[in-house]
């Protein structure tokens, strides 16, 4: 396996995201349009960029759950194609944070973040709870283990929801507009749950409208703009010295 | 609880709590508050007060109900042989003790039913038309209701328990009551009355329900020979009369039967119930299955599950709790439906009737033929009924 091509190891070294040139139709519209994008590992990616802009389709293309139409897109070494087993092989090393949370409701706390550890990653069941009630510790509502989601407040739901996705023990988390369906109050207790996630060295990449979390916890923002990729820098260039004209406008438009 | 405190102080000003209406104020505000609903209100006494009088007559003064206790054993089990009908009672021994066990363990709506059970037993212990091995059968059944209600709580592991036990009865009970050869064989051309009907409707809604979640996933299939195949079988079925499908079954049926092999007709009852119903259940899933919204396959998928865990553990068991209604509506009405077997000539609840009406000794005891079946037909229905909107409420179905 180390032989198998120097190029892809090297490459997988610096990287753990490679996108190139990827393409995407819905129809006959072409929402994503030669996006090429390298993420190292440990990197905090902050996605930005105006309504409709293809932006949550291109963060679900890195998990498979939006397929493509052309281009190449390489996880961990592992190449994104057609082939199942490598989509789920990907869905192991990705966790994914949804706008709406999408708990089970039907499920408690704990066998919403104990069931894909135990039937994908096969954990015996008190190795997955234990490791649950360490996350959900770290998350800040350890007590809450028993109850349903509709009992949780929606950054407590949130909170479960990236719990959830941490006992997979990803290398990667995607981030989906993980504050927007919150309650002004409530998206402090979340946005830090992420902040201290990014410290810990988790490789990540937020969509997101919190500038202020952009600002301080990102390593580089990419700005999206009809399927994209528009400018990328640091929160500083991007922020303090935009160059294209479209950041320019859209910057303006938010801040 | 936060809730309720909130609700209560809102309301606090209109309505304060313990307040009620006095009879006048009730009587004004409720029926007499306009020239038109007090008319309303004067002929509807009118009505109830003729209907009242006039089957409350009927009742104490005409009604004979010989016919019904002399045929008491025919209404019930049809022609089971009479040797044979300790394995009736063995079942329904075997039935009680399960409410009996699931009331000491649920308590709530399992428990209201089974009080019902042995109010219904009891009333046919007391009554003097019943045979003394009726009674003492019936007093067994009684002990075993109570008898598992106080056990129920004392068993290790309660619910899984009772719960295998329920899942048992059903094949255990077919042996019991048919007996396939261990037991000398009780042909089910001779099963009848309520014994039919509730087997019957057992074995059509028992069996429909996996066939209608097959037949829904398979609709979904995106594989065209399994999803035509899925639809052409709902849409054909559910374009026909039930009545139709009896008929087929049983002149149909033995027709692509291989030579030599004959299948009789309750049987073949069976099996046009099932799949009638089966059809009826694959929309109703096929309903809950849409009813799920995107991000919950989305998040399953997202968590590497395959499409098997996902259906099994995220999609299945929430659509069928948002079809657990429409689920037990369409048990309720292939409950009913199953007299429609009487007009292929099988004799279930109401072909007895049928057969005992005809019968010259009991001339013009019409009514209360058709009276005592009709009662016995809405107390099993209201009790899934009742049953099916407590289970509801448990299970928060609507909220999400
Ligand atoms: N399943 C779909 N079928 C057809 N068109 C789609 C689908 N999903 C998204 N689109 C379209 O693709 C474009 C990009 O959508 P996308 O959801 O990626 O935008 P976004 O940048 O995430 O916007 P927002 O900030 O509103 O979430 C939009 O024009 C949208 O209408
Ligand atoms: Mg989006």
């Amino acid at each position: 396996m180390e032989q198998l091509s120097v190029q892809t190891s090297e490459k997988q070294k610096e990287y753990l995201i490679s996108c190139a040139n990827v393409n995407k139709w819905f129809g006959k519209l072409h929402v994503l349009k030669d996006v090429t994008l390298d993420v190292k590992k440990g990197e905090v990616l902050v996605i930005l960029g105006p309504s409709g802009s293809g932006k949550s389709t291109f963060i679900r293309t890195i998990n498979g759950l939006e397929e493509i139409q052309q281009g190449e897109i390489t996880i961990d070494g592992i190449n994104l194609s057609h082939d199942v087993k490598d989509i789920e092989k990907i869905r192991k090393e990705t966790g994914m944070v949804f706008q709406q949370f999408n708990l089970f409701p039907h499920m408690t706390v704990m066998k919403n973040i104990t069931l894909a550890p135990i039937w994908v990653r096969k954990k015996p069941k008190a190795e997955a709870e234990k490791l649950a009630l360490e996350l959900l510790k770290r998350v800040g509502i350890p007590e809450q283990a028993d109850k349903y989601p509709g009992q949780l407040s929606g950054g407590q739901q949130q909170r479960v929801a990236i719990a959830r996705a941490l006992a997979m023990q990803p290398e990667i988390m995607l981030f989906d507009e993980p504050t927007s369906a919150l309650d002004p109050e409530m998206i402090k207790e979340v946005l830090d749950v992420m902040k201290e996630l990014a410290k810990s060295g988790m490789t990540m990449l937020c969509v997101t409208h919190e500038m202020g979390f952009a600002r301080e916890v990102a390593d580089r923002i990419v700005l999206f703009d009809q399927g994209e990729i528009v400018e990328t820098g640091t929160p500083e260039e991007l922020f303090d010295n935009p160059k294209n004209e479209r950041t320019k406008l859209f910057l303006s438009q938010i801040l | 609880m936060d809730l309720n405190t909130e609700v209560k102080t809102e309301l606090a000003p209109t309505s304060p709590p313990g307040v009620k209406l006095g009879l006048g104020t009730w009587l004004r505000k409720k029926l007499f508050n306009n020239w038109y609903n007090s008319i309303l209100t004067l002929v509807s006494i009118l009505v109830i007060y003729f209907m009242t009088k006039g089957i409350v007559t009927w009742l104490l003064t005409e009604a004979d109900w010989a016919v019904v206790t002399d045929n008491f054993k025919l209404f019930m089990v049809g022609q089971y042989p009479l040797e044979y009908l300790w394995r009736v009672w063995l079942s329904l021994v075997f039935v009680s003790l399960l409410f009996g066990l699931s009331a000491g363990v649920w308590k709530g709506t399992i428990l209201h039913l089974s009080s019902v059970l042995v109010i219904v037993m009891v009333i046919h212990t007391l009554v003097p038309f019943t045979s003394t091995n009726t009674k003492l059968w019936l007093v067994g059944c009684i002990v075993c209701v109570i008898g598992g209600y106080l056990a129920g709580p004392k068993l290790p592991k309660q619910k899984p328990f009772v719960l295998l036990g329920w899942f048992i009865s059903f094949p255990v009970i077919l042996f019991i009551i048919n007996g396939y050869g261990i037991l000398p064989k009780v042909s089910t051309n001779v099963w009848g009355g309520l014994l039919l009907t509730l087997i019957l409707s057992i074995v059509a809604i028992v069996g429909s329900i996996p066939i209608g979640i097959l037949l829904a996933l398979g609709r979904t299939s995106k594989l065209p020979i399994i999803k035509y195949f899925c639809v052409i079988y709902i849409e054909t079925i559910r374009g026909v009369p039930l009545i139709t499908i009896f008929f087929m079954s049983i002149f149909m049926f033995p027709l692509f039967l291989p030579q030599g092999l004959t299948i009789n007709n309750v049987v073949s009852a069976m099996i046009g119930a099932t799949l009638f119903t089966a059809a009826y259940m694959a929309e109703n899933v096929r309903g809950g299955l849409q009813s799920i919204p995107n991000g919950q396959r989305e998040a399953g998928r997202a968590l590497g599950l395959n499409p098997v865990q996902l259906m099994y553990f995220i999609i299945m068991p929430q659509a069928l709790r948002a079809v657990i209604p429409a689920i037990v509506g369409q048990s309720i009405s292939m409950f009913k439906d199953t007299s429609l077997v009487t007009i292929v000539g099988l004799m279930d609840l109401l072909g007895i009737a049928q057969s005992v009406k005809s019968n010259p000794d009991y001339l013009g005891s019409i009514m209360e033929v058709y009276l005592y079946v009709a009662v016995i037909y809405w107390m099993i229905a209201y009790s899934m009924s009742y049953g099916s909107q407590r289970l509801e409420k448990n299970l928060g179905v609507g909220k999400r």
